[in-house]
């Protein structure tokens, strides 16, 4: 038996063959056993893409280790092609060496042909190096299931299953988690159920009679901090922040938001809690979706409005309303390939200029971001607490790479590390003295929260530039070049609020890696290994992009080099040289996928000889 | 409940200076707006007007409640969300024929469509007036504006008639220079639980001057515009003695009187009747009036109740939400 630090294992096949399903019950089963765990699902931007081609596969890729994991993994160790298309997507992707899973009864040539093959590559030359289980996955599905009732179509559909059970045997994974999950999925359904089961112990059955050719592997349990953990995407991840914020604030939550890849899962998600007070309005477009969530914001509410790049473009009039409101509201960008609608499945940071600079006018707000699935949820806290602490939007940055992808995540300590949060809302119950005003600002230039059914406060509020305290409409130009500096000094002001940026590494050194958003995983681990090999390199991770701690220009200062690898063409970059003059340099990779670590360490030497 | 104290129309008032060119339209319609707020039976400071950007949204600040000036177009989405959040308030939506029909078309038919309980005026000049005087979606094909020097080509909405196609429960028109049919109406429209839609035909004396002068000018408006009342024949004309009857499914305008006609022949006007309804909002051509009132006042739940509905039909049956029930759910495991 082979013990193994981590492996990589990607399940592949056509997006109607229950690839990400397969995907996701290996990662569960194995986090249940212990192992740390990152997934990366890769599919389809159609939902029926045309069957057994290239366009057509859809993929899930699990990242199990005994030590710690941050990144769903480089190159599969195994990858499981339930066709040839599959196969050939990600047969360059598969390390030197790594065992292909193939399921030879769709090696017919039809699917050949679909694939773009013109013969038949298992057993030539083209897989040389690779360890091929020829498995007739579909076949044997068929035969483990000849007295099921089902028909012919529904057994086919188990074939998955038996994909999955050969590779719980290979990896020692334990068959229950997954057998209960059968049995509650397809309760209304036994015969269905029996037959999946039924078909996830074939496949182990058969993966044990052919041991002789394989070498089993086996993945310690990871050495991570004692407690309670489960697994969450970072698209949940988010959804529960802000019903954590919420909470902490004492206000209910509202979510205008409109459908769009990959961040419907958040609205998907809110919808489900009507009994924590939450209130999501599928709104007609963008920009009902935020403007919704002004109107309640206006009202009281913790309001928020979730989207991906094309719809933050929609949405860009309205934050410059709330912005000009002094509202708190927290708008989320889950990112990916853009422009226009680019890749909607694939992942990229390509917004974060369109994050800080996308509306007309000088219309400063504060920018975060999270770093990893698990950090989606305080990232949706933080940006809630400072849209309410500040009164003004707030946006938060995720990806696609994160917001689908899963990994175990400590259960905080709610109480203890996610406190009230002290809102600016006025205590409407008290008879006022003199008129109220509804821009007199504190000495965080912040102004007071008075929201309808409070009486003796009623007040009009605008986009058209307003007079000092009163808010009244104001086109004295004097008057106007005070506004935009004050709404710029309020945002500036937010870092005397925000934790200080931190280091992984050493103070000082010969090379600074900038990293931001959900690169994280690839940065750190990249880091680390060169620190591994004695180089003087450490990591700033920003996930306060506006403003940035205030100790930033000190760490950059302190570096002979600055690199900022970005899924982007040098967004962050282009910023921090134009802010502190630091001379950054920029690794850019803008082909929808995320930084392999491996690229990462070579670049970072590369950087160091230069 | 505190009880709601007695209002004036002064105590609507707010303290900014209004600022529309003398002689509009919008004058008259603040006026009545502010005298139907002291007979709403809410409090003010539950009330908000909520308005997109045009002449007639500058409304807001003029009136001494909550209000909210926002984006062009977008104003029944923001009330929308305000409502959702907080079904007690009075969420008046103040837009005209540009903001609300064409910038803002696609947030008005679903406001409309969802049944939200907003009272939403629309302000029809039939022209852009902020804009300084382009043709609008309501302007008749051939009008000559400084966008159009040789005629306007396109073909104009009927606010109501695309109000009732979206399924507005309640629909009403009234005009500028009635101030106590105004107040009526939008009284009426405050009563009726769930979206209420009121086109008002509004001067602007500027770019569009006369517009509606046929409904508005004393020599001609009795016979160009028909008042409706409910369960009553749909009588018009200086002399009281026209009515609308029904050839067919098309209505045509007879006297009473003369060849045989009697008052029994007209059309009783229901406001329940989405035939009735769809033909009052298409009259106007030819001899037949333009109906003025309440077209049509149907029953039917609002949106922002039946979130809240749900939201305690969920409560009930799982309990109250806790985030440490929450976080602790599904599928955990302990590390040691």
């Amino acid at each position: 038996m082979k013990e193994l630090e981590s492996v990589v294992i990607r399940f592949s096949g056509d997006s109607g063959d229950g690839m990400q399903l397969t995907g996701t019950q290996f990662s569960n089963t194995s986090a249940l056993m212990g192992n740390d765990i990152s997934t990366f699902p890769d599919f389809p931007a159609e939902i029926r893409a045309p069957q057994g081609t290239i366009a057509g596969v859809s993929g899930f890729q699990v990242n199990i280790g005994a030590t710690h994991i941050n990144t769903p993994g480089d190159e599969p160790d195994v990858l499981v092609a339930m066709n040839p298309a599959a196969l050939k997507a990600n047969l360059a992707a598969l390390s030197k060496n790594g065992t292909i899973i193939a399921n030879v009864d769709a090696f017919n040539e039809l699917n050949l042909k679909k694939a773009g093959y013109a013969a038949n590559p298992i057993g030539t030359p083209e897989l040389d190096g690779h360890n091929v289980i020829k498995a007739h996955i579909t076949e044997q599905t068929l035969k483990a299931l000849e007295n099921s009732p089902l028909d012919n179509k529904e057994k086919g559909r188990c074939k998955n299953f038996y994909a999955l059970g050969m590779t719980y045997f290979m990896f020692s994974r334990d068959l229950e988690p997954t057998i209960k999950w059968i049995n509650e999925k397809f309760g209304k359904k036994p015969e269905v159920a029996q037959a999946n089961i039924t078909t996830l112990k074939a496949g182990w059955n058969y993966a044990e009679t052919i041991e002789a050719t394989v070498s089993t592997y086996s993945v310690a349990p990871a050495k991570i901090a004692p407690g309670k953990y489960r697994q969450i995407n970072g698209n949940i991840s988010t959804a529960w922040g802000f019903l954590q914020a919420a909470e902490s604030a004492g206000l209910k939550l509202f979510l205008g938001s409109y459908p769009i890849t990959p961040a419907t899962d958040i609205l998907h998600e809110l919808s489900k809690f009507k009994n924590f007070g939450v209130k999501t309005f599928q709104a007609e477009d963008e920009i009902a979706g935020i403007c919704s969530s002004i109107g309640a914001a206006f009202g009281g509410a913790l309001a928020i409005t979730t989207t991906s790049g094309p719809g933050l473009a929609l949405k860009g009039e309205a934050i410059g309303l709330a912005m000009m409101y002094e509202v708190p509201l927290v708008i989320v960008d889950v990112q990916r390939g853009g422009p226009s609608t680019g890749l909607p499945t694939k992942t990229e940071q390509s917004d974060l200029l369109q994050a800080l600079y996308g509306r007309n006018g000088e219309c400063p707000i504060i920018v975060v971001a999270a770093s990893r699935p698990n950090d989606c949820f305080h990232m949706a806290y933080e940006a809630s607490r400072l849209a309410l602490e500040h009164m003004t939007p707030v946006l938060l940055l995720t990806d696609g790479y994160i917001a689908n992808g899963a990994e175990p995540w400590k259960i905080p300590d709610v109480a203890k590390e996610y406190g009230k949060i002290k809102t600016h809302l006025v205590d409407g119950k008290k008879p006022l003295e003199e008129p109220y005003l509804a821009y007199k600002r504190d000495e965080g230039l912040v102004r007071p929260w008075a929201v309808p059914g409070m009486p003796g406060y009623e007040h009009r509020i605008g986009g058209l530039e307003k007079a000092q305290n009163t808010g009244n409409v104001s086109y004295d130009p004097k008057n106007h070049e005070e506004m935009i500096h004050i709404r710029e000094d309020k945002v500036a002001k937010v870092a005397e609020n925000i934790p200080l940026q931190t280091l992984e590494g050493d103070d000082k050194g010969d090379l600074l890696v900038v990293s931001w958003g959900g690169t994280y995983g690839a940065t750190h681990m990249a880091v680390n290994k060169a620190r591994e090999q004695g180089k003087k390199v450490s990591l700033m991770h920003l996930r306060y992009l506006n403003p940035m701690p205030r100790n930033v220009p000190e760490i950059l200062g302190n570096f002979k080099r600055i690199l900022v690898p970005e899924l982007n063409l040098g967004q962050l970059k282009s910023v921090l040289n134009a802010r502190f003059q630091c001379n950054a340099v920029g690794y850019n990779k803008v082909q929808g996928l995320p930084f392999k670590i491996s690229e990462l360490v070579e670049v970072i030497n590369r950087t160091l000889e230069v | 409940m505190t009880e709601v104290p007695q209002y004036k129309k002064k105590d609507f008032i707010s303290d900014q200076e209004v600022r529309w060119c003398p002689g509009c339209g919008d004058y008259a319609i603040l006026s009545s707006v502010q005298m139907a707020m002291t007979k709403l039976g809410k409090k003010k400071e539950d009330i908000v007007f909520v308005s997109g950007i045009g002449c007639s949204s500058r409304f807001p600040y003029y009136m001494d409640t909550f209000g909210m000036h926002t984006i062009h177009g977008r104003a029944p989405a923001i009330a929308s969300g305000l409502k959702i959040h907080n079904p007690n308030l009075s969420v008046w939506v103040i837009t005209g024929d540009g903001d609300g029909l064409s910038i803002g078309g696609n947030h008005l038919i679903h406001a409309l469509r969802r049944n939200v309980d907003l009272n939403i005026i629309l302000f029809n000049n039939e022209i852009y007036g902020l804009t300084k005087g382009q043709y609008s979606p309501t302007s008749q094909v051939g009008l000559v504006t400084k966008s159009t020097p040789y005629g306007s080509l396109d073909r104009p909405f009927m606010p109501l008639s695309l109000a009732l196609g979206s399924g507005a429960t309640f629909i009403a028109r009234t005009i500028d220079t009635d101030p106590k049919h105004m107040s009526d109406v939008f009284l009426a429209a405050a009563a009726h639980k769930g979206v209420s839609f009121v086109e008002v035909l509004q001067n602007c004396v500027i770019f569009n001057d006369a517009v509606h002068d046929k409904q508005t000018n004393k020599a001609t408006r009795d016979d160009t515009t028909v008042r409706l009342e409910n369960g009553k024949p749909m009588i018009f004309g200086k002399e009281k003695n026209k009515g609308l009857r029904l050839n067919g499914f098309t209505p045509e305008v007879v006297t009473i009187g003369e060849n045989g006609v009697e008052e029994k022949d007209l059309i009783i006007h229901n406001e329940t009747d989405y035939n009735i309804s769809s033909m009052l909002t298409r009259l106007g051509g030819g001899d037949l009036p333009v109906a003025l009132g309440v077209l049509r006042n149907v029953s039917e739940l609002s949106y922002e109740v039946q979130i809240e509905t749900q939201n305690q039909a969920v409560t009930e049956k799982k309990g109250p939400g806790s985030m440490l029930k929450l976080l602790n759910s599904g599928e955990t495991w302990e590390v040691k």
